[in-house]
């Protein structure tokens, strides 16, 4: 039982990351109808500015975590104002294929700024986990989950509440009528790539935090696919469930079908679970079917 | 656009529907390949194994072209289904007497098989929806070729030896010249011809407008799992050619970089057209080799550049994919298009 918790809860700490990253990867495609391939480089590079800030120029963790959401902020406006503002109304794998070129390029001068060899943040929580009814919970746990539910209620509110919130969703359900609503589109469309990557650097940073960083982090922006599949590709409340499912699904299939099979069962899960869905629910748990007229 | 001389007038149907238009082309084409059967007496081991590489890269990107070009469905996992050819083809040329001929197509029917079954969730499934169902398929693949070690030899790779044909052993860059070149010619020539055909056009259509094959009543469901089921035999037969190439296949060579470089070949080359393939494979084979022998000269004089080459290759990559994107969408091919073109009608370009 113990053993199952356990994973449970590392299950729920990845899942709430897989969640962010949806998230974002969402957020882009309900406002601009682009596949983000580039999310989990976004998350690399947004773990290694980080590790920069905390590192290289010795800026206290809090800070240097804020100072990085800023630079994303704008890392993200730009590439959209770069790369992607001129594929509007390309074929779609065209699209995908600028965001695959896309995060080629900042593996690569992610690589040539800080090697390849896994890097680890200094120790900012109390190593000592803390004991709850037999469980051990380690510190960073606990604070990624809390940071990204407040995240996650803070772009909820983003979006219920503010005129931008207002004018994204606005977007997202029918671009034509918020152009005619005096909406700035392509405002949004750079907004929603700049939101996309601040989601993704707070799961970087956190991932950092847990186990260290080194390139093979953007893998999470393969396997955010499952997530957002399942959850329906337009779904931000579908994102956030389906990412913990996946999270947790994940962690028992490495915990229980592992040992029997030898390994690599965490990786292939969710993706056999994704085809399951999209066999039974094409358009995912929470996603809008397209209805298609003639 | 098919730019053809003034005077060049048909007067049968048989020559409207001819392959090659005029008799230049006709020409042009027969020299091209009478010249690549006299290359390898000339060229050296580096310049054969580009060559055979590229021949291996030239039918998969084929195989890919005719599943994302001409029927419009996006593939993650092409390479994977090359994989699955060339394990096929390493257990059917172990386990039986066959010569690996014969055994290059089986492992293709092999992968056809796997290719259709994982074409079927395109029954519901449209653009994006399939494209990650294509992912899931990389993903799914590649955990059986490390895992099923009693067909794939696991993590340590599947084994054959040398193969051979009426006597001559295919152990050398140069013997394998001719098998990889001959395989092309065949499967450009069968792709060429495919096009052509009743179910060549249905893929157009279902391209161009799916709503509209259906109520033209074409079985689109039907049609969508044939153009899976001829890609991945196309991948099958690459694969096959790339284990009896390398003899040694492990599943580091079937990642999704491999989906991923099919699929910018296929982009670069030109969606939609063969000839396209053969850029795109071509170029995206050569591209590395540029960069390395960039980066031999420029270690000289910064010795760095030699350690971060795997960075700098990777990120060229991108930046090419990203330029042709931005500056030449619709691939070499178009170009090649055009700059014929040019010189057909210089000087009066109007």
């Amino acid at each position: 039982m113990d053993f199952f918790l356990q994973l449970v809860i590392t299950g729920i700490v990845i899942g709430s990351i897989y969640s962010l990253l949806a998230l974002g990867f969402t957020l882009i495609y309900k406002a601009t109808g682009v596949v983000n391939f580039a999310q989990g480089e976004l998350l690399l590079v947004g773990a290694y500015i980080c590790l920069q800030f905390t590192v290289g120029y010795k800026v206290p963790f809090i800070f240097s975590f804020l100072l990085t959401l800023i630079f994303m902020f704008f890392f993200g406006f730009l590439i959209e104002k770069i790369f992607l503002r001129k594929m509007i109304g390309e074929p779609i794998i065209s699209i995908i294929m600028l965001t695959i070129g896309l995060s080629s390029v900042l593996k690569s001068v992610v690589q040539l700024f800080w090697g390849t060899s896994t890097r680890t943040f200094p120790q900012i929580f109390p190593e000592e986990p803390i004991a709850v009814m037999d469980l051990q919970i380690s510190y960073v746990y606990l604070a990624s989950i809390v940071a990204v539910a407040v995240f996650l209620l803070l772009f909820t509110v983003f979006f219920k509440k503010t005129r931008v919130g207002v004018a994204m969703r606005a977007v997202a359900s029918d671009q034509q009528a918020a152009l005619s609503m005096g909406i700035n589109v392509k405002r949004i469309f750079a907004l929603s790539w700049a939101i996309a990557a601040i989601v993704s650097t707070v799961g970087g940073v956190f991932l950092g935090n847990i186990n260290g960083i080194n390139t093979s982090l953007s893998h999470f922006g393969l396997m955010v696919f499952p997530v957002v599949i399942l959850g329906g590709l337009d779904s931000i409340g579908g994102a956030i469930i389906a990412g913990l499912i996946i999270g947790v699904l994940e962690n028992l299939a490495g915990g229980y079908i592992d040992p029997l099979i030898g390994g690599g069962a965490k990786d292939v899960f969710p993706f056999v679970v994704m085809i399951l869905v999209m066999m039974i629910r094409p358009y995912g748990l929470f996603g809008t079917a397209d209805v298609e007229k003639v | 656009m098919n730019y053809t001389n003034c005077g060049n007038f048909k007067t049968s149907y048989i020559k409207d529907a001819a392959i090659f238009q005029t008799k230049f082309s006709l020409i042009m084409i027969y020299s091209f390949i009478v010249l690549t059967f006299i290359f390898p007496f000339f060229a050296n081991t580096y310049y054969l194994y580009l060559c055979n590489t590229i021949f291996i890269a030239i039918i998969g990107a084929a195989g890919l072209n005719i599943l994302t070009g001409f029927t419009g469905l996006i593939s993650l996992g092409h390479g994977a289904f090359i994989g699955v050819g060339a394990y096929a083809a390493a257990y059917i040329f172990n386990n039986t007497d066959l010569n690996f001929l014969i055994v290059i197509p089986l492992a293709g029917l092999v992968t056809a098989a796997v290719g259709m079954f994982f074409g079927i969730p395109s029954l519901r499934l449209k653009g994006l929806y399939l494209s990650i169902a294509t992912l899931a398929a990389q993903f799914i693949l590649q955990f059986f070729f490390v895992r099923a070690e009693f067909i794939t030899g696991g993590v340590s790779g599947a084994f054959v030896n040398f193969p051979s044909v009426f006597g001559v052993s295919i152990n050398s860059d140069f013997s394998f010249y001719f098998v990889g070149l001959i395989f092309t010619i065949i499967m450009l020539l069968a792709a060429k011809n495919l096009i052509r055909t009743k179910t060549g056009r249905i893929f157009l259509s279902i391209r161009d407008n799916y709503i509209a094959a259906e109520a033209m009543g074409v079985n689109v469901f039907k049609y969508k799992i044939i153009s899976f089921g001829i890609s991945s035999f196309y991948a099958g037969v690459a694969g096959a050619l790339w284990l009896f190439y390398l003899t040694i296949i492990t599943p580091e060579h079937f990642t999704i970089g491999v989906s991923i470089q099919y699929l910018s070949m296929v982009i670069i080359g030109g969606l939609g057209s063969l000839l396209g393939s053969i850029f795109g494979a071509v170029f995206i084979t050569l591209l590395p080799e540029f960069l390395r022998f960039a980066a031999d000269n420029l270690s000289q004089i910064y010795p760095a550049v030699t350690s971060a080459f795997a960075a700098i290759r990777e990120g060229a990559f991108g930046i090419v994919i990203i330029l042709f994107l931005l500056l030449e969408p619709e691939g070499l091919a178009k170009r090649w298009n055009l700059i014929k073109a040019y010189w057909k009608l210089w000087p009066y370009s109007h």
